[in-house]
């Protein structure tokens, strides 16, 4: 196959759409859930009915689930030969039709200008990640993170005096339950957290968004870290804040940890806190086939 | 549910408590980052308005006088024939504005704030002084707050752009949450002391 000549646009146009206006399986699970937990009449139910309802609605009507529709990150997969410059620029041309079609906010300010690019283009933006892979297909994951939550989304240095958080995995558990203290309800709970222990504070911000491409039900692989998953879960929930910040039971609807190398001198702690809008979609595309036709999910 | 139709009047504010579930119709203005900064820099700070923004600082005074501010930058859709709809529209983060809301409340006579996330101490002492409320609409539930936004009246200030422009709506049954009332309570002052607590009980 002439990989010179693969054009994704449409699809790329196609998986923003999903990841605008669809809210996956296993998110509307967990509201669900939530909501059946909550005390009946009280504002955090009725704001998970509200989401809930939202959610159907922009499903049905194709409409963004949430007016921010956030930075786009793509992590892209692709096989030898195929080249990266031009996919980001199919990445890029998709942007500019999907906020035409309004699946997109005009979203990227441009910090000279203060102006808004008008089309989700700018300087590094949409957020692209590229991965050669042995694989014949391209594999693609958009994650749509909002604005409100990545401002209350933040990095630990350990030690930390305050939370008497040392250099281990009791010092990571008190970080994150800090970080949760700390946004109350301005990041859009009920939260799903990527956290990432280690790197520097680059990648370990990169990381814990990673995480959050995870889905509910996924275990760690790491006996460990699983635990310590299960356990964030059960205490961020023992705050109280609720949906919004309303006060309710339902804080957090998941914990996913990863964990990096670290420099000797350093110990960070990245906590990436998603709104309950976990808004990621995927696709795949077989550069083997007679057809290229692409597969969501 | 309390119904509150707008102008807004004193009586229905003091009425109401943190915690309450309203509905509001109307005509309400959004206005965000950027309005806020231009409305203290060039209506409510500024020595005199400039010619050219009178029309502006009048027409929002008359908009705005017992009425709803809010905190959202929407996304919008244009016909051929040139009108303006809502897509979505749900609330953006107030916080950002607590240094500019109380002088904002004053000068417009706003009879409520409405965003996400809630505010603090100079925002709830002029909803107090006003009277006013701080109204908590339901973070990204944009395509059902869309539904709500029956007609877009008039757009101000274009080149702020789409977020940030002002965008003057009329609404339908908006739904909110009362979480900052005009009798000095936070609903978010009383969530952040209680998990505060917990929080040193599972560090202890």
């Amino acid at each position: 196959m002439d990989y010179t000549e693969l054009d994704l646009t449409d699809s790329f146009v196609e998986l923003i759409r999903r990841a605008a206006t669809i809210l996956p399986d296993d998110m509307r699970q967990a509201l669900g859930k939530a909501k059946g937990n909550e005390k009946a009449g009280s504002s955090a139910e009725g704001a998970l009915d509200t989401i809930l309802l939202n959610v159907n609605i922009a499903e049905k009507n194709s409409t963004p689930i949430c007016q921010d529709t956030g930075t786009p990150i793509f992590e892209v997969s692709y096989p030898v030969g195929v080249s990266t410059r031009m996919l980001a620029d199919q990445i890029r041309a998709a942007a500019a039709i999907a906020t035409k079609h309004s699946y997109l906010r005009p979203n990227a300010v441009d910090i000279m200008t203060d102006k808004n690019s008008g089309n989700n283009n700018g300087e590094d933006f949409p957020t692209m990640h590229f991965h050669e892979w042995d694989n014949d297909s391209i594999h693609v994951d958009l994650l749509l993170k909002g604005g409100g939550c990545e401002n209350v989304s933040t990095q630990y240095k350990l030690p930390n005096g305050r939370l008497h958080a040392g250099r281990d995995l009791e010092g990571v558990r008190r970080a994150v339950l800090d970080a949760v203290n700390q946004a109350q309800g301005r990041g859009c709970g009920p939260a799903v957290l990527g956290v990432a222990v280690g790197g520097d504070r680059g990648s370990g911000y990169i990381k814990s968004k990673l995480q959050l491409f995870r889905k509910l039900e996924d275990t760690n692989p790491d006996e460990t870290l699983a635990a310590l998953e299960d356990r964030l879960y059960e205490e961020t929930n023992q705050l109280g804040i609720g949906p919004m910040g309303f006060g309710g039971e339902t804080t957090v609807l998941g914990v996913k940890i990863g964990v990096q190398h670290r420099l000797p001198a350093s110990y960070f702690v990245s906590v990436a806190y998603m709104c309950w809008a976990n808004r990621r979609a995927s696709m795949d595309v077989a550069l083997s086939g007679e057809t290229m036709e692409a597969n969501y999910a | 549910m309390h119904k509150l139709t707008v102008p807004i009047s004193d009586e229905d504010i003091r009425g109401l408590h943190a915690g309450d579930t309203v509905s509001i119709s109307g005509v309400i203005v959004t206005g965000r980052d950027a309005a806020h900064k231009f409305m203290i820099e060039h209506f409510i700070r500024s020595e005199e308005v400039a010619v050219d923004e009178m029309e502006l600082h009048e027409e929002l005074k008359r908009l705005l006088n017992g009425s709803v501010i809010y905190h959202c930058g929407p996304v919008v859709k244009q016909d051929e024939a040139g009108n303006w709809s809502f897509v979505a529209a749900g609330p953006t983060t107030s916080i950002r504005e607590e240094v500019y809301q109380p002088e904002v409340i004053k000068h417009f006579n706003l009879k409520g704030v409405m965003g996400k996330g809630g505010m603090e101490a100079g925002t709830l002492k002029a909803c107090g002084e006003q009277p006013a409320v701080y109204l908590h609409a339901i973070g990204g539930a944009a395509s059902l707050i869309a539904q709500s936004v029956k007609e877009v009246l008039a757009v101000y200030k274009m080149d702020f752009g789409v977020p940030e422009a002002f965008w003057v709506i009329r609404v339908e049954d908006f739904p909110a949450v009362v979480t900052m009332d005009s009798h000095g309570v936070s609903l978010h002052t009383t969530v952040a002391a209680a998990s505060a607590k917990k929080l040193e009980a599972l560090l202890a």
